[in-house]
């Protein structure tokens, strides 16, 4: 590919396209990722990647991590850092449409051997009270207006209300409610879209797991007992899910508001569409930043709301609490945000806006924004990979600063959607995968068919470079044995 | 069929192109392409209900864009199926207005078989333009 020509080997896991490939580049682009991995992205990785380069305020690198693949606007596994004080742009582009789209993680106190007798049930009444599949409404019955607080107010409205836990939010990013967030600032029809949404998983690659830490996948024991993951063949719930439409409509009312000022009144000229953007610091801008946070806050209340149904089915199937069956949150972190941050360029400290789309962030040990119960491991990060194969649980490093403290989300197609559903055939594949011990429900067969693992690269590679690249360290691996899937 | 899904594009997405004889025929095939990402089996849409669209926009790319988003906004608000049963759309003093007859009904997951939700269209290479044989767009969704 054209990549290894273009780009210069800075080291193994660090290729960099200089300004020099492009019209308009402000700084070089550099993806981190092994050869292997760098090889098999698709090319429009390197023109998405170094048009985000061309962006205003973007500081030292675009950069694209290791699951990287092509999307629209910014590609999928971008990170880009604006200077807010340096004319920095916000683009809803680079957050990605499902805002906050994120994984949260779950223990349980039970293993294997009390799991695998009654897994099919679990998966049978998980399919049947989390919803998924298109256009799919939650249990929760609130009206507009309540669907407001809970933009407003994200996951804690959720515990207010009875769906979690206090400890569930010392455990969520942000506290599970990202400060202004002003509903103000969102159309009436992206309330009609979300305010019967809490609470579902959505389709595509979304999904709930129940999956199983085999000892030989614990790879840092001490790391590992301090989230709890401390007996043999212990269950875990991983899921991932976002904003559904609500979040989605707010990236497209911003994009238009964007495409309609950015030139006319900004000045900036842009090289696609998708990359839509205005200062931070304009109306327009920070009006999108608020909105932007209700979609962040939608998508933790969702999780929550989800979180706790997973709650009382398993306290259903064994007959005991959620409390007595250690079903603790270990973590929810976003991997589709804007964030300010400060981190430090050039020997100073810079108050940035961290675009991660398809990235998470992944601060190291003692940083302040880390939750005070793991400050001194560093913040954990959830990687998803395909259904067929596993997933990991991390932490973040302090040699992570190269990429503003990012890592990757999840495994990163390598095949479409069209075409992967030429090559499997969903009925055939949920068949295959229950011979091979993985229990799968979904609402759709061709849906199915679209997720199969080969048409993802392998996640134990992705992980592998992230850490080769220092920014983040693989605690323990996940099996899946049952699936729920839009 | 006036539409086909493209492989090599929007590798977490789905990508279509879509062709009619004039404009309505064109917006007609983009919207059932649409739905069809979302339902297989496009003929279990009953018209049970109907909708009005109507919309106007400078562009006709983006009338397009806006008529695509009201299927999408249906979907979620009120979990609704629809197809286009016809379509008029004017051009007057540089602009362009739409009037469309929609027609379908809720979701019902025994009947219609569910592929991927699509929430959002993107202008990723989003165009719709003239072709030899009337109109033709090319469109990303998201998935």
């Amino acid at each position: 590919m054209a990549i290894i020509d273009d780009a210069q080997k800075i080291s193994d896991t660090v290729w960099e396209l200089p300004v020099t490939y492009k019209d308009g580049m402000r700084v070089p682009a550099r993806i981190i990722a092994t050869e292997k991995l760098v090889r098999e992205m698709d090319e429009a990785v390197y023109q998405q990647i170094s048009n985000v380069a061309t962006l205003p305020g973007i500081t030292r690198y675009a950069l694209c991590m290791p699951d990287g693949h092509s999307g629209y606007g910014f590609p999928i596994g971008g990170v880009a850092a604006m200077d807010v004080h340096e004319g920095g742009v916000i683009s809803p582009g680079g957050i990605g449409f499902d805002i906050n789209c994120g994984m949260r993680l779950v223990i349980t106190n039970l293993t294997i051997d009390d799991v695998q007798p009654r897994l099919k049930e679990i998966v049978d009444l998980l399919f049947q009270r989390v919803p998924a599949g298109v256009g799919s409404h939650g249990f929760l019955k609130i009206s507009r207006d309540e669907f407001r607080e809970v933009v407003e107010q994200g996951a804690r409205w959720c515990v207010e209300h009875d769906y979690g836990w206090d400890e569930d939010l010392e455990v969520t990013e942000e506290n599970g409610c990202i400060s202004g967030a002003d509903a103000a600032k969102i159309s009436d029809r992206a309330i009609d879209r979300g305010y019967n949404q809490v609470g579902t998983l959505g389709s595509g690659n979304h999904y709930l797991e129940v999956q199983i830490a085999r000892p030989e996948d614990v790879r840092e024991k001490d790391l590992a007992a301090k989230f709890g993951i401390t007996i043999p063949n212990q269950i875990v719930i991983m899921f991932h899910c976002g904003s559904r439409g609500f979040g989605h409509q707010v990236a497209t009312d911003y994009l238009q508001v964007f495409l309609k000022v950015m030139e006319s009144k900004y000045g900036i000229k842009i090289l696609d569409r998708e990359l839509a953007c205005a200062p931070f610091e304009s109306p327009e801008g920070r009006d999108y930043f608020a909105a932007m946070k209700c979609g962040l806050n939608m998508s933790f209340a969702n999780r929550q709301v989800i979180l706790h149904r997973i709650r009382e089915v398993f306290s259903e199937v064994f007959g005991r609490s959620a409390q007595d069956l250690g079903l603790r949150m270990i973590y929810d972190v976003a991997h589709n945000t804007a964030k300010l941050e400060k981190h430090e360029v050039d020997g100073k400290e810079r108050k940035l806006l961290v675009h991660r789309k398809g990235a998470t962030r992944a601060f190291g040990p003692g940083h302040g924004e880390v939750a005070p119960r793991y400050r001194d491991i560093g913040q954990p990060v959830i990687i998803g990979g395909s259904m067929e194969t596993g997933s990991y649980l991390l932490v973040g490093t302090s040699s992570g600063a190269q990429t503003f403290f990012s890592t990757a989300h999840g495994s990163g197609r390598t095949m479409s959607r069209t075409k992967a559903r030429k090559q499997w055939h969903g009925k055939q594949l949920q068949r295959d995968l229950e011979a091979r011990g993985i229990y799968i429900r979904s609402t759709s067969w061709a849906g199915l068919a679209e997720e199969a693992g080969p048409a993802y690269k392998d996640i134990d590679e992705v992980i592998e470079a992230t850490e080769l690249a220092g920014i983040s360290k693989p605690v323990a691996r996940f099996t899946p044995i049952g699936n729920v899937k839009g | 069929m006036p539409f086909h899904y493209l492989e090599e594009i929007g590798i977490a997405d789905i990508a279509f192109e879509a062709a009619g004889r004039d404009l309505p025929e064109l917006f007609t095939a983009a919207a059932d392409a649409t739905m069809n990402v979302m339902i297989d089996n496009l003929d279990a849409i009953e018209p049970r209900e109907t909708r009005q669209i109507e919309l106007s926009n400078d562009k006709i790319d983006m009338l397009l864009f806006d008529f695509l988003q009201e299927l999408i906004y249906f979907k979620d608000a009120n979990r609704l199926l629809l197809r286009i049963r016809e379509v008029q759309i004017d051009e007057k003093d540089d602009a362009y207005s739409l009037n469309a007859a929609a027609g379908g009904e809720s979701l019902d997951p025994a009947r219609h078989r569910q592929r991927a939700d699509v929430k959002a269209v993107t202008l990723h290479d989003f165009r719709v333009e003239k072709s030899d044989d009337g109109w033709k767009a090319s469109v990303l969704l998201d998935i």
